[in-house]
């Protein structure tokens, strides 16, 4: 189920001294199935974009299609695109509130209207998907660590089956192994349930080594929509927007300079080893 | 008490416990926040402490500015003794802290309102004040906002601000726990170098408390920290070749030692511990000549 926004802008405060434009002209194609990240710096519009997706902000002008129906039409069911388009918010953690991890994850696929026996089934699926064990599902979302409680806020997320998946920085504030854990377990439903992911990060690295596609938002525009390979080459644009490349991109542009036969277009760590192991045996 | 007197910080056998109890009020489980943690902080050093959610380190910071006291063992700050309860309001003056959310910790509704609470709680003249506002801001580069709101500001910039208000403390000591952790890349660069400014310009004694393997390279010393101990500690380049060693702790290492040490495993006789682009691209060099 594609989502097009076809020339959508957004402003604030109209009317008033403080307007502001926090998405200008925006045109996306966001085709089933895809893993997209959204890099900008704070202030980019790259949050105002994904609370578009599923209708949280309305555009001031423009439209978005879902599915081929427009979704500001009076007669299109905004709840319905809101199960289908499922939101983690930064520090999902914070929005737990039931009393124990069960409950906490049923309520998406309760408020869904399915019967108990589904809700009970999806639970405990999103539950063992994010790497939660069955003796935690009856204790309080409060009594676990940090990492386990943004694990059980996502399956309460994935618990509704959503056919787009939208994380706002998901790995926020986790350790590094953490933030692995967690960007291994949405790659892997994506895998597995070909759904659409759309990553919204700081770290450059993180999205380097997961994404197929990074759109880059820059002061309310679409700065740059390609492969990560394509994105990570205009290092030099992407720093005065205030960002980077991952640091190994840097490394072989600096090793190509100095004469080595390598590939400049390298994103990853991987990727940079098996280069320059090819160029000294060259 | 010589010792004593020319630490920052000394920690020896620090621990700290708690309780943990049901909803009748009795005790399920005794958790070791920290257990028998030794540190030393000279003035003027820039020390960092790394490890992952849970291990402690927060917790360690709370004590040197005396937000927790210990169960057992001693720390010192600035000579002062933390059990000691006469020398709380000392200490707290000498070492200020810096928190993770720059929304938790501004109050007022003008930037140098906010910088001036700090040297007004304390009984600082009007005069003296402004003087230090001045100061500070203008020591985090945000002198040009002071009459600004601080919501309208970046992340980055109320984190400078929060800095601000602790300097105009006049501290010897800033601890920074996680401060960098909810900003984008550019704000995590304003903050690192307007602290590492302020430990050079100023020689502010700093701890800089983060996840981030990358900001820390430079540091005078590291302490990685686990289950309310200190596991590993030493210089960057000592801490960072134990690749293995740090993953098994749930840390990582700076992508580019990451690199070097997966060539390593591949056979390229690179030492260990390369911290950064040129050491690297020297060592490939010399492998490539040989």
């Amino acid at each position: 189920m594609p989502i097009i926004l076809d020339h959508v802008t957004y402003k604030y405060s109209t009317g008033t001294a403080y307007e502001k434009t926090a998405l200008s002209d925006v045109c996306l194609t966001i085709p089933d199935g895809q893993f997209i990240g959204i890099i900008g710096h704070t202030g980019s519009g790259k949050s105002t974009l994904v609370q578009h997706l599923n209708g949280l902000l309305k555009a001031t002008e423009g439209t978005i299609y879902y599915n081929g129906k427009d979704i500001y039409d009076k007669t299109f069911d905004m709840k319905d695109l809101r199960t289908q388009v499922g939101m983690v918010f930064q520090y999902p953690e914070h929005q737990l509130f039931e009393t124990t991890v069960f409950e906490d994850v049923s309520f998406g696929p309760k408020n869904q209207g399915l019967p108990k026996k589904d809700v009970d089934l999806r639970a405990y699926e999103a539950l063992s998907s994010v790497g939660i064990p069955q003796e935690v599902c009856d204790s309080s979302p409060f009594e676990l660590s940090g990492g386990q409680k943004r694990r059980v806020a996502i399956a309460g997320v994935l618990a509704m089956k959503p056919a787009v998946l939208i994380l706002d920085e998901p790995t926020a504030g986790l350790d590094p192994k953490g933030r692995d854990e967690i960007l291994d377990l949405i790659q892997e439903t994506h895998r597995r349930s070909g759904n659409t992911v759309i990553l919204v990060s700081h770290s450059m690295e993180d999205v380097a080594s997961y994404v197929d596609r990074i759109i880059v938002m820059d002061g309310g525009k679409v700065k740059y929509d390609d492969t990560p390979k394509e994105v990570f080459k205009s290092y030099k644009e992407l720093e005065e927007i205030g960002l980077a490349a991952p640091q190994v991109t840097y490394l072989m542009k600096e090793l190509k300079e100095a004469g080595w036969p390598v590939k400049s277009s390298v994103t990853t760590v991987s990727e940079a080893r098996d280069e320059i192991i090819k160029a000294l045996k060259k | 008490m010589k010792s004593i007197k020319q630490m920052m910080i000394e920690a020896r056998g620090l621990s700290h416990e708690y309780f943990r109890r049901d909803d009748d009020g009795n005790v399920t489980e005794i958790v070791n926040a920290l257990s028998g943690v030794d540190i030393n902080v000279k003035p003027g050093q820039f020390i960092a402490i790394l490890g992952h959610n849970g291990c402690g380190k927060s917790t360690l910071a709370k004590h040197i500015n005396v937000l927790l006291t210990p169960s057992d063992g001693t720390l010192y700050v600035s000579g002062m003794d933390v059990k000691d309860e006469d020398n709380t309001i000392d200490i707290r003056r000498n070492a200020g802290m810096v928190f993770q959310n720059p929304d938790n910790q501004i109050i007022a509704s003008i930037v140098e309102e906010d910088v001036a609470f700090g040297p007004e709680n304390i009984g600082v003249e009007t005069d003296e004040i402004w003087k230090r506002v001045e100061k500070s801001l203008k020591s985090v580069g945000m002198l040009e906002y002071r009459d600004h709101s601080p919501n309208r500001l970046s992340g980055g910039q109320k984190q400078r601000v929060a800095i601000a208000g602790v300097m105009a403390m006049q501290p010897k000591c800033i601890i920074l726990d996680e401060a960098t952790a909810m900003l984008d890349p550019v704000g995590r660069k304003e903050v690192l170098s307007a602290v590492k400014e302020l430990n050079r310009e100023k020689h502010v004694t700093i701890l800089w408390i983060t996840h981030y393997m990358e900001e820390v390279t430079e540091a005078d010393y590291i302490y990685v920290m686990d289950k309310g101990k200190i596991i590993m500690e030493g210089s960057p380049k000592g801490v960072f070749s134990q690749v293995e060693l740090l993953r098994e702790h749930r840390l990582s290492v700076p992508q580019i030692t990451e690199l070097a040490f997966e060539l390593k495993e591949e056979g390229l006789p690179l030492p260990d511990g390369i911290l950064t682009r040129e050491e690297l691209i020297e060592e490939l060099n010399k492998c490539r000549l040989s």
